[in-house]
């Protein structure tokens, strides 16, 4: 398990200890690392709830691959949903990521993330600074996202409930003066109740990458790439089913009708029925048509909401 | 000197008639019964011995054998009292002209008779091996009755049985009340929700072609009345499968509940924490049918599915396949009807808010996979149906407005959709079985009781696509759902099934897009 992971143990004030975390007021003693790269500055840290939409999931990727492409390092906590979704964006990209873990450096939890964990290890790095061995406990975790917020310059919460562990990082990263982004979603959904009370509190919007170039750390290498950039706005408004983009185009005016009332926060058919005024039977149809488009999709035993859509072009189911 | 009388046992529906033998001999006054008995049946001798003093009669006091043959025939309970005191009594030479007269019913010390469980498949049984005449306990005459060229008698106690049975104080025949044509029998009609217009149109199809539905709501969203609905809406039994279901409900002994010539279809509701033989059928020696079999020709309606322990929800495997259910025991195996529709209802995830408006979820994630995985599985495969059922918000539940429609409306669609495809079925599967028939032979294709009419429901493979027999478009979206959705082998038969309902319900000979579109969305991805 551990036996392909070669371990270095990590004394603070040792050479290459990232000075960043000495930020903290609690500094941890050591660290565990795996891997070849240790985390650079600045960097971008993306988190967010593991029980994300498929939105959300799009969202963290696209982010996780253009901070890739502009050769900033992606900061996260190896969780499923958000963070894992961010870590492959930046791997996927060839671009530089490092996973912080609440467990031991031995120990890998959540265990269906082996492989995401190898591969982070092979080119980026894993660190903890909990001695090998240790379980992962809940009360760990919060400990742990203090070294990922004073990893990062900025960091960017993209879904998160008003319970979620992304607003600890983002709490923690606050407290160290770092720049707190938030992505915007409705206020309807459960799933971004916490990323837009972040918000309201005075966190940026992410609307589009480039909009991390307000850091002015972040701002030559953002601007450097920022045609390559997938996570445009155009693109975020059509992933959250927003009607900037018009992933509809060339549908009957019916289908366009029903697609226009399907949000990105997932509705019953009863209440499209209602806001449509059609009966059940029709209005299936025609949901099964945008589903088949891959335009629409099936959540939760029967509930629909809008697919997320590929930039410039019909979505893929 | 030897007599005999005639009662019946049981196998599971089957009633096997049983001879009472009586033998008096010489030697020392004694009473022994023989005949793979139970405990039941030694007790009788008491029973029998006080109830023959106490009706005024005399118990010979002489060494007394008596008989139940066939010997090899396990058998059980209480209903043979009146027959061996009727053996006893002809063999200690009271002049009693049995003549093919069957006997049932349990006696009490006074020599009243009580009721016994079972009756009604007794009679059944009894009758069709010729006998013409029977004597029951009065409070079982009325499903006695219900056997058609049976002359029942319904006698109150022993010595009213000899009375009539020696032509001195003959009783009436009993008669079969009337039958009760809208009693709704634990359905509900559909009229009493509001709202939920999905969820009724899922109802609809469901009844239709008899599919199985999940039904994935948060606490309070009206899953158990939408459920009780739909037996509201399945038409009115053949007399063949109402008879079927009084004889399953007899020998449960829970025939009170019903009555016994009730043609709507039963609707049961077992709690979770039941146990595998109250759901599958079981007991001590032979098995005693289930709340499956109770649920025959109607709705097995389970309530928090993913409560269920999963040993009990395999075990429902074989019943949702065949159609009925082999229940082992050490006395022998029996096999009961379990020709029922589930509806399982579930919360969407373990807290039960997920995907609601006004609470939010607060399940973890690992959690959430634990409970979607247990959605899964050997019942969720027969599962054609799945729909999710929403809060209705105060307005739609109080305001007033359209008035709903009710069962009787849907349920005239419905029956149209049942003829359509009894007509279609039908010829579909005789003629599958006649193929396959001739490539094994020796195997018997008609194997169940009574006329089985072919639901949609029940249509696999070959016949299935013979009688879907999709349009042009429709066989378009078939491949493109195929692709896109990753739709499995049983994914899509499960959708075909359901488009032909549909289509049977708006009277199409042939599946167009818009059925398969609708059967479509019905699919529901439980684990997404």
């Amino acid at each position: 398990m551990s036996g392909e992971l070669t371990v270095r143990h990590l004394a603070r004030h040792a050479p290459d200890w990232p000075e960043q975390l000495d930020h903290l007021d609690l500094p941890p003693p050591a660290l565990w690392a795996a891997g070849p790269r240790l985390p650079a500055w600045p960097a971008v840290a993306v988190v967010g709830a593991r029980d994300a939409t498929v939105g959300g999931l799009e969202i963290a990727r696209r982010l996780g691959g253009d901070l890739a492409a502009a050769g900033i390092p992606v900061i996260s906590g190896m969780a499923l949903g958000i963070d894992a979704a961010a870590h492959r964006g930046a791997l996927d990209a060839g671009g530089h990521t490092v996973a912080v873990l609440g467990c031991g450096i031995d120990v890998c939890y959540p265990s269906r993330h082996r492989d995401l964990r190898d591969r982070i290890a092979a080119t980026g790095s894993v660190l903890t600074e909990e001695p090998p061995g240790t379980p992962p406990a809940g009360w760990r975790f919060p400990r742990r996202n203090r070294i990922i917020a004073a990893l990062a310059t900025a960091v960017v919460v993209v879904e998160a409930g008003q319970r979620s562990g992304a607003l600890s990082t983002a709490r923690h990263a606050a407290d160290l003066g770092r720049e707190i982004f938030a992505v915007p979603g409705s206020p309807l959904s459960d799933r971004s109740a916490g990323a837009n009370e972040l918000l309201r509190d005075g966190a940026t919007p992410l609307l589009e990458t480039a909009d991390l170039a307000a850091v002015s750390a972040l701002q030559p290498a953002v601007d450097a790439a920022r045609t390559r950039f997938r996570l445009t706005s155009l693109s975020v408004a059509t992933a959250y089913g927003g009607s900037r983009g018009h992933p509809g185009s060339g549908l009957t005016p019916e289908l366009a009708t029903v697609l226009r009332t399907v949000g990105h926060h997932a509705v019953h058919p009863d209440e499209l029925a209602a806001a449509l005024q059609l009966a059940p039977q029709p209005l299936a149809a025609r949901l099964a048509e945008l589903e088949l488009a891959g335009l629409v999709r099936t959540v939760g035993g029967g509930l629909v909401t809008r697919s997320p859509a590929r930039p410039g072009g019909r979505a893929v189911g | 000197m030897y007599a005999t009388a005639l009662s019946c046992a049981l196998r599971g529906l089957a009633g096997i008639p049983v001879t009472v033998e009586a033998d008096i001999a010489a030697g020392l006054p004694g009473f022994t019964i023989v005949g793979l008995t139970d405990r039941a049946i030694q007790e009788a001798r008491e029973r029998v011995k006080a109830a023959i003093r106490n009706g005024g009669f005399t118990f010979p006091a002489r060494k007394l054998t008596v008989n139940l043959a066939p010997a090899e025939v396990p058998k059980e309970g209480t209903g043979y009292d009146l027959a061996i005191a009727l053996a006893v009594l002809r063999s200690a030479g009271h002049e009693i002209a049995l003549d093919g007269t069957a006997l049932l019913g349990e006696l009490s010390l006074d020599a009243s008779l009580r009721p016994v469980n079972g009756v009604l498949p007794m009679a059944r049984a009894l009758r069709a091996q010729g006998v013409r005449r029977l004597v029951v306990p009065v409070e079982n005459a009325g499903e006695a009755a219900l056997v058609e060229d049976l002359d029942v008698v319904a006698a109150p106690s022993l010595a009213a049985c000899v009375h009539h049975l020696d032509g001195s104080q003959p009783l009436p025949p009993a008669q079969a009340t009337g039958r009760s044509p809208d009693a709704t029998d634990g359905g509900l009609d559909l009229s009493a929700i509001r709202g939920q217009m999905h969820a009724k149109r899922a109802l609809e199809i469901a009844a239709a072609g008899g599919h199985n539905m999940l039904m994935l709501g948060p606490p309070g969203s009206g899953k158990t009345m939408l459920a009780r609905a739909l037996a509201s809406l399945m038409p009115d039994l053949q007399p063949e499968e109402s008879l079927e279901v009084a004889a399953v409900w007899s020998l449960r002994g829970v025939l009170r509940e019903r009555s016994a010539h009730s043609v709507r279809p039963p609707f049961r509701a077992p709690h979770h924490s039941i146990s595998r033989s109250g759901l599958i059928g079981g007991g001590l020696g032979l098995a005693l049918p289930g709340e499956i079999s109770l649920a025959t020709r109607g709705v097995l309606f389970l309530d928090e599915l993913c409560e269920f322990p999963r040993a009990l929800l395999e075990a429902l495997r074989q019943p949702l396949e065949e159609r009925t259910v082999t229940v082992g025991r050490s006395r022998g195996s029996v096999t009961y009807p379990a020709a029922f529709t589930l509806v399982a209802a579930a919360n969407p995830c373990p807290c039960g808010y997920r995907g609601d408006s006004q609470r939010a979820c607060t399940c973890a994630a690992r959690e959430l996979h634990s409970y979607r995985s247990r959605l899964s599985g050997p019942v969720r495969d027969r599962i054609d149906l799945s729909v999710a059922v929403p809060r209705q918000s105060y307005d739609v539940l109080f305001a007033g407005g359209m008035p709903e429609e009710t069962s009787s409306a849907v349920r005239q669609r419905v029956a149209a959709a049942r003829r359509a495809q009894a007509r279609r079925n039908h010829d579909l599967v005789r003629r599958e079985r006649g193929r396959r028939r001739r490539a094994a032979t020796g195997l018997d294709a008609a194997n169940g009781t009574g006329p089985a009419p072919v639901l949609n429901a029940d249509l696999e493979g070959v016949t299935l696509l013979a009688a879907c027999d999709p349009t042009a478009a429709a066989s378009r979206v078939l491949s493109v759902a195929g692709e896109r959705l990753h739709l499995s082998a049983r994914a899509f038969h499960r959708v075909l099934r359901v488009a032909r309902t549909i289509a049977d319900l708006a009277g199409q000979e042939r599946v167009d897009e818009a059925a398969l579109g609708e059967a479509l969305r019905l699919r529901g991805e439980a684990g997404r």
